[in-house]
């Protein structure tokens, strides 16, 4: 174990690239309309949320740079607009393009965290409890059937309101995102759970596994390197697919009012605020975040469903 | 493989074996519709020994216990009484059997590269130490099973069933093994690749002085491979004895019927005894005898009781009534 490569069932980085440029799924890739048209929004979507500090015409944390005087301005298009105000601005003067990207930035720091946790926690369960069976699979998989049994939403409500109530009031602020991210995350882990127990009891069972426990090789290396490789496919596709499912998550949280706080707000939290005043005929201010929100969950959609097919052979 | 080159010390004895699977429903079912727990009896009361260097196999139908005593053998199941005595090998501590599995494309984990496959013994078992001594060992491993050393770099997919065989050889004999379980190693493969594999793994015998214990249900492929046969029954050793004694003189009832089975080239449409009836459930063995209900010699004595395995004169063990002397 001394370099890299001799590590088990590590790959080349040389040949890695060559592999994937030769594999199955960028052919299909480059073949598929829908999926380049997909990752080319989300690649702008994503890059433009993460520069958005070099991008963005104004910060719209910082209330020294906003103007009263240019509170609901419409778009540009419209009577009325002003530059550089692109989209209008909201009832504190924030410029909604800006204001939208740094919102995305936070949706999909959240998406993607909150995929990441729920993953790790999906993945250990269904791991353990496939492997080793018994008790400790039963205990693990009732607690998931009675966390399917509830609404994903009202879980990450409970949980955000706990955590929420037992954080001190200081620290609610910063920790809105991390609160957040644990509300969805202990919602979403079920799925992992349960499609990675059904692969680790099939993978189990083959008998190159039972290879290796000839060789007394330790179960936590077992799982490691010989089960948890073959249950990544089906994982990759739901986790694919969960990633627009916690962005939504997080938007109707925030929504709701117990997500992120006006403050930091996310694209969620600026749909509940403009919400209030589309009766009063400013609609951009809630139309552009809705837009931009439903584009992301979209394309990210569409990304997963063409993975899906791709990675299940039987579709094709 | 000659009887002359076996010496008289077992490999491995084997002593009144027995292991039984739970296979009751669940706890739930069992309440509500007041079922019992059931055990399946897959492995009864069996011994044997297998003599070192030499090629002990176990034959008979699927579902008979073959693949758990090889699974109890090596150490994949525990079992419920009985013993095994491994020989003591050079190092003094007991040998530790390797085991080739019968299913080729689900004997290699997919995803790692045929060389990694091949280490993992020799990490694991830290046979050797860098990794040029580790790559060294796998390129003399692959060659000796006959393939070369750029398929080290390939992946388990790209290879046929008997390459695919062949890489289990390597990778079983990667931990430096003398003694392998082979369970159907070639029943998965074509005709003409099975015998590539077996004289692959006849030639290794000699090289390496391995003992195979052989699991198979083909009564050709077994008599090409062993020095003893033990035919088993429904989780019992009917009958065992030297390869070309059993061959020549079947003593128990479902040794000729296996033996008839044997497909002959010069007589294609012989007259053959066909067995009545199917393999009796395991989880309700039949009384007496197990092999009572398809006998075609059995009297009233098999179905009441089970006959013990007696060694007759020249040395073949067989547990038949009707066997005389």
């Amino acid at each position: 174990m001394t370099s890299d490569t001799s590590k088990p069932g590590a790959a080349q980085p040389t040949t890695m690239l060559q592999r994937a440029r030769g594999s199955d799924v960028w052919w299909s890739f480059t073949h598929s309309k829908s999926a380049m048209i997909a990752a080319t929004v989300l690649a702008v979507l994503i890059l433009t949320a993460v520069f958005a500090p070099l991008i963005a015409p104004q910060n719209p944390y910082d209330a020294a740079q906003l103007d009263m005087w240019k509170a609901e301005l419409p778009p540009v298009w419209q009577e009325g607009g002003e530059w550089p105000y692109l989209l209008g601005t909201d009832t504190q003067g924030r410029d909604m393009l800006s204001a939208i990207l740094y919102g995305t930035r936070i949706s999909i720091v959240i998406g993607l965290a909150s995929v990441a946790l729920s993953l790790l926690i999906g993945m250990t369960a269904g791991l353990v409890a496939g492997f080793f069976g018994g008790m400790i699979e039963n205990v693990l998989m009732r607690i998931g059937d009675i966390t399917l049994s509830m609404p994903t939403i009202l879980i990450a409500i409970l949980v955000s309101t706990v955590v929420r109530q037992l954080l001190p009031s200081e620290l609610r602020e910063i920790g809105a995102s991390a609160v957040l991210i644990l509300a969805i995350s202990l919602s979403a882990w079920v799925q992992y759970a349960r499609t990675v127990r059904a692969q680790t009891i099939v993978e189990r069972n083959k008998e190159y596994v039972q290879a290796a426990r000839l060789l007394k090789v330790p179960a936590r290396r077992i799982l490691a390197y010989h089960i948890l490789p073959n249950t990544l496919t089906p994982v990759l596709v739901a986790a694919t697919l969960n990633f627009g499912m916690a962005i939504l998550t997080e938007a109707t949280l925030s929504f709701l009012g117990i997500g992120m706080p006006p403050g930091q707000p996310s694209l969620g939290t600026l749909i509940r605020i403009g919400n209030q005043f589309l009766f009063s005929g400013s609609w951009w201010i809630v139309l552009f975040p809705v837009i931009q929100l439903c584009l992301l969950v979209v394309v990210v959609n569409i990304l997963g469903d063409w993975l899906r097919d791709v990675l299940n052979p039987k579709l094709r | 493989m000659t009887a002359m080159t076996v010496q008289k010390t077992p490999a491995l004895s084997v002593d009144r074996l027995v292991k039984s699977f739970d296979v009751s429903a669940p706890w739930l079912n069992r309440v509500v519709e007041r079922k019992p727990r059931q055990y399946l009896q897959a492995v009864s009361d069996i011994s044997f020994e297998v003599p070192l260097g030499g090629c002990l196999s176990l034959v008979g139908e699927s579902g008979c216990g073959k693949s758990t005593v090889a699974r109890l053998v090596t150490g994949l199941y525990r079992a419920n009484s009985g013993e095994m005595r491994f020989a003591l090998g050079a190092d003094g501590k007991p040998l530790s059997a390797q085991m080739i599995f019968q299913d080729p494309y689900a004997s290699l984990n997919p995803r790692w590269r045929v060389k990694n496959i091949i280490a993992e013994p020799l990490r694991e078992l830290k046979l050797r130490n860098s990794a040029a001594e580790i790559n060294e060992r796998v390129v003399e491993l692959l060659k000796t099973v006959g393939l070369s050393a750029s398929d080290g770099d390939k992946f388990p997919h790209e290879f046929s069933g008997g390459q695919r065989q062949r890489i289990s050889i390597a990778r079983a004999l990667a931990s430096e093994p003398r003694f392998l379980v082979c369970d159907e190693p070639t029943s998965a493969l074509d005709v003409s690749v099975q015998a590539q594999v077996l004289n692959l793994m006849r030639r290794l015998q000699d090289e390496f002085g391995l003992t195979y214990l052989f699991i198979s249900h083909d009564m050709s492929v077994v008599r090409h491979m062993s020095d003893r046969i033990a035919v088993m029954y429904l989780g019992r050793i009917v009958e065992e004895g030297d390869t070309e004694d059993l061959f020549a003189k079947p003593r128990h009832p479902y040794t000729q019927l296996l033996l008839e089975t044997i497909p002959n080239v010069k007589h294609p449409h012989r007259d053959r005894i066909v067995a009545g009836g199917e393999v009796p459930s395991p989880l309700k063995p039949p009384s007496g005898c197990p092999f009572h209900p398809r006998c075609p010699i059995a009297t009233a004595r098999c179905s009441a009781e089970l006959p013990p395995i007696r060694t007759l004169a020249g040395g073949t063990r067989v547990a038949c009534h009707l066997v005389a002397e």
